[in-house]
């Protein structure tokens, strides 16, 4: 491809009467800025075993925040009873849910950005592929934390594994939430396997270079790999399989969580499009949390301004004002079809949505999902421009928290008997279990980061082997070489 | 090896229109709103006893309530008829496909849903998806009743703890009751002679109860009554309660 011979923008300001083009590129581009591997595996190592007081200091805070607001709140609820939350006839199901579809949704972008975006061999996902599989395993974990303390029974919920018992009792495979339950599963087991294969190579370069406990572990977890040749074939042919295979099971497991409200009879609930309304949704949510958790890891992380760069602030912003659209496309078209169906439970439902007590949340949403990221993210400065990204990255999640609220309370608010029309709902010990599940979520990614190497150094070192910049005559011209 | 019990089905699977066996008939013409027999039915079914506070936050958890809205717009405004709601028992209902563990569950006896509070788990799939919110959750352990209310617990129904869904049952521990004894006296049920709380309680014989299956009782006669209409029939629930209704009382209702 040719590098166009206009200057890039910010080039404009140097005072030299002629620029150097190349270095422009290798100051901006990932791949075309090689560090010999000596180096960049020490950078990495680095990164890792580098922890400052502070990095402890805010791990105790947040240890602190998930032992009581998410433990002793959750155990306090089980030891008092679903009271304590915000539920009531008819809004059976509250907050619990909404957070469950929120991790649910955060968990998707992983995959996302690493399996489709190495399936069409996108280069620019190279150094934060690693940082978006963690969140994929870390969000399930919360997701999985919200659904169990939205049940009852807690204590009883092993009666939802298909496993024989002496009790002779079986499990309803024709309840949706059956295939949620099955299907998160599969999601959580598969994603794990699909943060480990890659991870292999790393852990083996982290166990050569570490002493004491650390080379014990990681000795355990390398399996072995050792870097020759028959062991790299297969590591890519697995890859290879697992980023195809990942990839329809990530859209089904969105799927399935829709299911558990379009396959109720509910005005609202029962609409056919929410099957990819959900997957778009949470493609929204998540590659917005993944911008977030990427612009963290730059600047608190050493080392790590040379791996993650403008470009890919630029990237994510560009993928995240893309799915906004197709976001607003879906949600148009729910809306519309559900209009259009004039139903007349439906249309009190939509009323109440736009015009009842929490009106002002359904505007938001759609300042924040849609009105925000069209007006920012199509200016190349501010998608490179990390306070504006991460505020936009908020803001989504913000709106995409405010969609499912719309789905789950509000909508049951009104169902087909008008004189249990409900109105009155506040929240309760759903707010400091969400914290709680945040606080998690955040301590275990810090945890993880001490711990695995947060950047696939072997993916990086392969890309910068495939790139190279040419010179046809004063121009510099960057080429790609196939690599499989 | 011991003989594995047959797996009930979860789901009727008569034909569109085919009766059940028990049903309720309820005149809105002759219902006075009295509540008698919300008062009655959680007498019976040791319904607990939320207190104020959070029946105000609509947790109350009576298995019949008495409806009854306004229409039009001032000043043209008139109530519609009492309307006594309790469980359906849809003979094809919502809420046993949704639940994951089988907790709500049809009847091949009875023909009607039962809840087995043992079982269940506590998602509250099934209130959701029951198209005439007739279920209500223990959202406490609700069973410390206040002083006299303590003292009258009926020995035939038992009491159930926090995280399990209830519903009306249509009194089958009654039903059982009589079935028991035309059985042992080698007899089918007489028509009349099983009355859950409510129709018992209510002053205007508003509620008839009885088999469906039987022409000539006096609850399928009515249900086949030219006044007569079922909630929500359009969803092809099949419910087991037929609802009578001749016109506007005037302002009244």
């Amino acid at each position: 491809m040719a590098i166009s011979a206009s200057a890039l923008p910010h080039a404009h300001a140097e005072s030299h009467a002629h620029h150097d083009h190349e270095a422009e590129l290798r100051r901006e581009h990932l791949m075309l800025d090689p560090k010999p591997r000596g180096e960049m595996n020490a950078m990495v190592m680095e990164s890792m075993t580098t922890t400052s007081w502070k990095f402890w200091v805010v791990a105790g805070i947040l240890a602190l925040i998930v032992a009581v607001a998410l433990f002793g709140a959750w155990g306090y609820m089980i030891s008092e009873g679903l009271y304590l939350s915000g539920k009531n006839r008819p809004g059976y199901w509250s907050l619990f849910l909404v957070h469950t579809v929120f991790w649910v949704g955060i968990s998707h972008a992983g995959t996302f950005v690493s399996a489709l975006l190495r399936v069409f061999k996108v280069e620019f996902r190279r150094p934060f592929t690693r940082a978006a599989e963690l969140m994929t395993t870390f969000a399930l974990a919360q997701a999985g934390i919200q659904i169990f303390a939205h049940m009852g029974r807690v204590w009883l919920a092993y009666w939802m594994f298909p496993i024989p018992n002496q009790r002779q009792l079986w499990v309803n495979f024709q309840s949706p939430l059956m295939w949620d339950f099955l299907a998160i599963n599969t999601y959580l087991l598969a994603s794990t396997m699909y943060l480990f294969l890659p991870l292999i190579p790393d852990l083996a370069m982290a166990r050569d270079r570490s002493t004491g406990w650390r080379k014990s572990v990681y000795r355990i977890l390398a399996l072995g790999f050792r870097g020759t040749e028959a062991e790299w074939t297969h590591l890519r042919i697995a890859l290879n399989i697992f980023a195809f295979a990942i990839l329809p099971v990530m859209f089904s497991v969105h799927t399935i969580v829709s299911w558990d409200f379009a396959v109720a009879m509910r005005p609202g609930w029962s609409s056919t499009i929410f099957g990819p309304y959900f997957v778009i949704g949470a493609l929204q949510s998540g590659v917005a949390a993944v911008g977030m958790v990427v612009i963290v890891i730059r600047y608190t992380m050493k080392h790590m301004d040379y791996f993650i760069r403008k470009e890919h602030f630029d990237a994510i912003g560009k993928l995240m004002l893309v799915i906004s659209m197709g976001w607003a496309y879906f949600f148009f078209n729910d809306y519309m079809i559900q209009w259009y169906g004039g139903d007349s439970f439906t249309d009190a439902l939509l009323h109440f949505h736009e015009a009842g007590p929490g009106g002002w949340i359904w505007f938001m949403m759609l300042i924040t999902n849609v009105a925000i990221p069209w007006l920012v993210l199509w200016n190349r400065a501010w998608r490179r421009n990390p306070v504006i990204l991460f505020s936009v990255g908020l803001l989504i999640n913000v709106g995409m928290w405010a969609e499912r609220y719309i789905i789950v309370p509000v909508s049951l608010q009104i169902n087909r008997m008008p004189f249990l029309w409900g109105q009155d709902f506040r929240p309760g010990i759903e707010v400091p279990i969400f914290i709680g599940t945040v606080a998690f979520f955040i301590l275990l990614y810090m945890l993880a980061s001490r711990f695995l190497p947060l950047v696939p150094v072997w993916e990086v070192q392969e890309g910068q082997m495939a790139h190279s910049i040419r010179k046809y005559g004063k121009e510099p011209v960057v080429t790609v070489a196939e690599l499989e | 090896m011991a003989i594995l019990p047959k797996i009930p089905e979860y789901k009727a699977e008569w034909a569109e229109g085919e009766e059940g066996r028990w049903g309720i008939a309820i005149d809105m013409d002759l219902c006075t709103g009295c509540q008698a027999c919300v008062a009655a039915c959680s007498m019976e079914n040791n319904v607990p006893f939320v207190g104020e506070h959070d029946a105000g936050y609509g947790r109350q958890m009576a298995w019949i309530r008495v409806e009854r809205l306004w229409e039009g717009e001032y000043p043209e405004v008139r109530a519609t008829p009492f309307q006594p709601v309790m469980c359906q028992q849809c003979g094809a209902a919502p809420c046993e496909a949704v639940c994951p563990v089988f907790a709500t569950v049809h009847s091949q006896a009875e023909q009607i849903n039962l809840q087995v509070y043992n079982r269940c788990v506590g998602t509250r799939y099934c209130a959701n998806n029951c198209p005439y919110v007739a279920r209500v959750f223990n959202w406490a352990d609700y069973s410390n009743y206040p002083e006299p209310l303590a003292n009258q617990f009926n020995p035939d129904v038992t009491v159930r703890r926090r995280g399990v869904m209830e519903k009306c049952t249509f009194c089958i521990q009654r039903i059982h009751k009589a079935t028991d004894q035309a059985k042992a006296e080698g007899r089918e049920v007489r028509d009349g002679e099983v009355q859950p709380a409510c129709a018992q309680a209510c002053p205007a014989e508003a509620i008839v109860f009885g088999r469906l299956d039987d022409p000539e009782s006096r609850v399928s006669k009515l249900s086949k009554d030219k006044r007569s209409v079922k909630l929500l029939e359009d969803l092809g629930t099949q419910p087991r309660v037929t609802y009578l209704k001749g016109g506007y009382h005037g302002n009244l209702g």
